[in-house]
């Protein structure tokens, strides 16, 4: 990263994209540091409203929900006991590092203006195909596969988006459903695959200086993809394709390159978040009934919370981390104060609402 | 439909717009007399345009307070404005494709009986309404199938089937050919002979001059002055909108250069749209495309700049034949296209000017490995956002947040940024206000002086026929006729309506 000279005297720091968000909300040990989007401008703003300007509606939805994540923090660190210890929120992050994984991901997809419902069925089957070559070859062949095969499919829906134009949802709800019974068969209708070599189980159910292995793995991916999307020319493509396909094309970028690039990264991810599931179980399973069933909904719902633009263009990996653990939040504290669970699907169904219907009143507003 | 309290009279008071911290408008009160066209003129960020949606209820004021009939009002939305007889015909214009001419019309406002729409009552009101405005349009078309001047006339058609008295046009004559617009005038001197109040919001001043009663000037969001057009010249109306020192524009006259050719095109074709297209242009020329809307220059633009596929034709550029098939080839070549619309096909409205000027050419400011240089891109941003003098000239601001002239000039930077030795440019001022538009011109003169080999598409022939070396005159997918430089205005008319005589509307 090049140093932050500022060829601009007359700039005032605030708009310097290099300057990292004064207030972040990160209650996680080993989450990635907010910074600013150097690219998306409106990311700028948080500095001026701290320094005493008027606190406007596009203010409330970019940076509502730092404030709300704070609030809630707080709330739930006063109300229990409990909720503020080490140990509970390195369970916190724990328990949603497979979801962070795959959302922090498909906000490559997102913001480069598609979706991607095949989330949990690419979790599904390379979770599967993991275990069963951990069986079948050797244990070793768990990783490669798992993460080259969620990679496949992400490229077989990036090549249905852009070769055939099918539209994104119905492509990757398609694919879905045939990597959902493609796991199935692999589990011969629905059995367990249960490799017995701890080498398997290792990185779900191990930690390293007291911490679990998947919230590293969690932490590293997140780190990564926001300095990709904040600091490389991809990065930068992704915003641009999102923003203004046509644009993009007219400016010589390779429009369908980096579409299916998304797709691969959101299903190596995907296949990545797979193989810690099935680590942390010590089993492959084709079910959909856990996580293979909601991760979609959650993901996506964890970058809508974060305010990511669904329509592409705007947002950031950082967002997404505080959308997810928001979610994963509620979760927990909910649990630590014994409310009963229905109510957790009613709040965060809520605040996802809010959120979105928020960012769209003040576009709407301002066009 | 509005019937008492329908609007014959509009007054605005002290009306205040703020976005995102910059004012729109600012302390300007207005007041519209019934039976009038009344236009709103200004620079591009004026906020002539912003005055017209207010009005319309498209968007409310901060500040201020609007009166129709005495009666104070608050609109928040179209729709409301629409009760008290008051329709916005946007630039943007918002039929509906899939549906005909007619449905359109009674969008919303249908007869029915029962909840049941009557489509043969509809089908009569509209020929009645046809026949008692005298605006021809064939009602069962598809409007997606139209043309912007006849999507224009269902817009108007569905103004008066709900008995609108006061029509908002915010420049409604921007993608018009010179004889739609003689069509969309008549329509307003009707329209207005019938009591109708008209805001024309418009940057062509010589049709507010032609077409308007009364006038507002407006300058950074405040308000200059309100005259009857009878008091305002051309020239008194430059100077209000800029103040007394930018008069009017002065093209430039450069001579014809001999110079190695740098782009020649032969035999282009396209099924239905292109027809054996050849032409060069020399290192340093400005050769200006006249023709009229649908004659195909557009088209033969992004045909070149690998836009748009082609069925046959040789691109060479600067002597090598060059394969273009997408429009990273034409940029490998060389070319740089400024697309028609900076909105739909230039700008990332949501992205920072930084990002908006290096985008077609990213590794200029990343490492090998594909990390950007931040401050390499601001550094090299300004300079370019300076040359340009773009307001503001901060790599930081958003696009989204300047004003037209000024995106055209970011769009002219991102070229700008990979020097390119062929520059094809479709409407590069369009909708861009008259110092802008001077300035564009000079910078477009500047860099053919300094080598480029410039295609200049325009739909106003003043500016074609003041810039260009040579004039290409299109029509109906071929170039019909070539002029040398400075040819007579009448005969590239005829040329382009593919007349002989001087009988031109």
């Amino acid at each position: 990263m090049t140093a932050p000279s500022d060829p601009l005297a007359s700039d005032p720091p605030a708009s310097d994209p290099l300057t990292p968000e004064p207030v972040t909300g990160e209650p996680v040990a080993g989450e990635p540091v907010a910074t600013a989007d150097p690219v998306a401008a409106r990311e700028i703003a948080l500095p001026r409203v701290l320094s005493g300007r008027r606190i406007k509606a596009e203010h409330v939805r970019d940076y509502g929900i730092i404030v709300f994540a704070v609030a809630l923090f707080a709330y739930f660190a006063v109300a229990s006991s409990v909720f503020l210890t080490s140990q509970n929120l390195l369970n916190l992050v724990f328990q949603n590092a497979t979801i962070g994984i795959a959302a922090c991901a498909v906000t490559f997809t997102i913001i480069a203006g598609n979706f991607d419902l095949s989330l949990g069925s690419i979790f599904v089957l390379s979770e599967v195909l993991g275990a069963y070559v951990a069986v079948h070859w050797g244990v070793w062949w768990s990783f490669p596969i798992a993460i080259g095969s969620g990679a496949v499919m992400g490229l077989i829906n990036g090549l249905l988006v852009t070769k055939l134009r099918v539209n994104a949802f119905l492509a990757t709800l398609a694919s879905a459903l045939s990597f959902g019974g493609i796991a199935v068969g692999v589990t011969r209708g629905g059995l367990l695959i249960t490799p017995t070599s701890s080498v398997f189980t290792f990185i779900g159910q191990h930690r390293i200086i007291g911490i679990q292995y998947p919230v590293i793995i969690f932490a590293v991916v997140a780190i990564v993809l926001q300095l990709v999307l904040a600091y490389t020319v991809f990065g930068r493509h992704l915003y641009g394709v999102g923003g203004n396909r046509n644009a993009a094309r007219l400016s010589g970028l390779k429009v369908d390159r980096t579409v299916i690039l998304t797709f691969v990264i959101t299903g190596a991810a995907c296949g990545l978040a797979g193989l810690i599931d099935s680590s942390m179980t010590g089993s492959g399973s084709s079910t959909t009934a856990g996580l293979g069933g909601t991760l979609p909904l959650l993901a996506i719902a964890g970058v809508a919370l974060g305010g990511s633009s669904i329509f592409g263009g705007v947002g950031s990996v950082w967002r997404t981390v505080l959308g997810v653990l928001m979610l994963g939040m509620i979760t927990n504290g909910f649990d630590l104060l014994a409310v009963t669970p229905y109510w957790q699907d009613i709040v965060r169904g809520i605040l996802i609402i809010l959120a979105v219907a928020l960012s769209f009143a003040v576009d709407r507003r301002d066009a | 439909m509005p019937t008492e309290a329908a609007v014959t009279q509009l007054r605005l008071v002290s009306i205040g717009k703020r976005y995102s911290g910059t004012k729109a408008l600012d302390d300007v009160s207005v007041e519209l007399a019934r039976g009038t066209v009344h236009a709103l003129v200004g620079a591009n960020g004026a906020g002539k345009s912003t005055l017209g949606k207010i009005i319309g209820g498209v968007i409310r004021p901060d500040e201020g307070q609007l009166f129709v009939n005495d009666r104070p009002v608050r609109y928040a939305s179209p729709s409301e404005a629409r009760i008290d007889g008051i329709a916005t015909i946007a630039q943007e214009l918002t039929p509906v494709p899939a549906l005909s001419v007619i449905e359109n019309v009674y969008l919303g406002i249908e007869p029915r009986r029962h909840g049941l729409v009557q489509r043969h009552r509809m089908r009569a009101q509209y020929a009645e309404l046809v026949a008692e405005w005298g605006f021809e349009l064939d009602g069962n078309v598809k409007v997606g199938a139209l043309r912007t001047a006849d999507k224009q006339k269902v817009e108007i058609l569905r103004a008066v089937a709900s008995d609108a008295r006061l029509i908002v046009m915010d420049e409604p004559t921007s993608s018009l050919t010179s004889v739609e617009t003689k069509t969309l005038h008549r329509m307003i001197r009707t329209l207005r002979e019938r009591g109708r109040t008209i805001v024309y919001v418009s940057h062509f001043l010589d049709e507010v001059l032609e077409l308007a009663d009364m006038v507002t000037v407006l300058r950074s969001g405040r308000l200059v002055r309100t005259a009857p057009v009878t008091e305002e010249t051309e020239e008194s109306l430059v100077a209000g909108m800029f103040g007394a020192a930018a008069a009017a524009e002065n093209f430039e006259k450069p001579q014809r250069s001999t110079a190695p050719v740098m782009l020649d095109v032969s035999g282009l074709d396209r099924r239905g749209v292109l027809r054996d297209i050849s032409l060069q242009i020399r290192a340093g020329e400005i050769v200006g495309l006249a023709g009229l809307v649908g004659s195909g220059r557009t088209e033969l633009a992004r045909a070149i700049a690998g836009a748009d596929p082609v069925d046959r034709g040789t691109i060479v550029v600067d002597g090598t034949v060059r394969r273009i098939s997408s429009p990273a080839d034409a940029m490998a070549a060389g070319m740089a296209f400024l697309p028609e619309s900076r909105k739909d096909d230039g700008l990332f409205l949501e992205l920072s000017l930084a990002a908006n000027t290096t985008f077609a050419d990213l590794p200029a400011v990343a490492s090998r490995l594909g990390v950007l240089r931040l401050a390499q891109e601001r550094g090299k941003t300004t300079s370019l956002l300076n040359m340009l003098s773009v307001q503001p000239p901060a790599p930081s601001a958003k696009a989204a947040n300047l004003s037209g002239g000024n995106q055209q000039k970011v769009m002219f930077a991102r070229w700008l940024f990979r020097n390119p030795r062929v520059l094809i440019l479709d409407e590069p001022t369009r909708g861009v206000d008259v110092a802008a538009r001077a300035a564009i011109h000079q910078l477009i003169n500047n860099l053919a002086a300094a080598g480029t080999a410039v295609l200049l598409i325009s739909s106003e022939i003043e500016e074609v026929l003041g810039l260009a070396h040579r004039v290409l005159v299109m029509r109906r997918g071929s170039i019909t006729t070539e002029f040398g430089a400075d040819p007579p205005l009448d005969a590239v008319m005829e040329a382009a309506f593919g007349l002989g005589g001087r009988t031109i509307a």
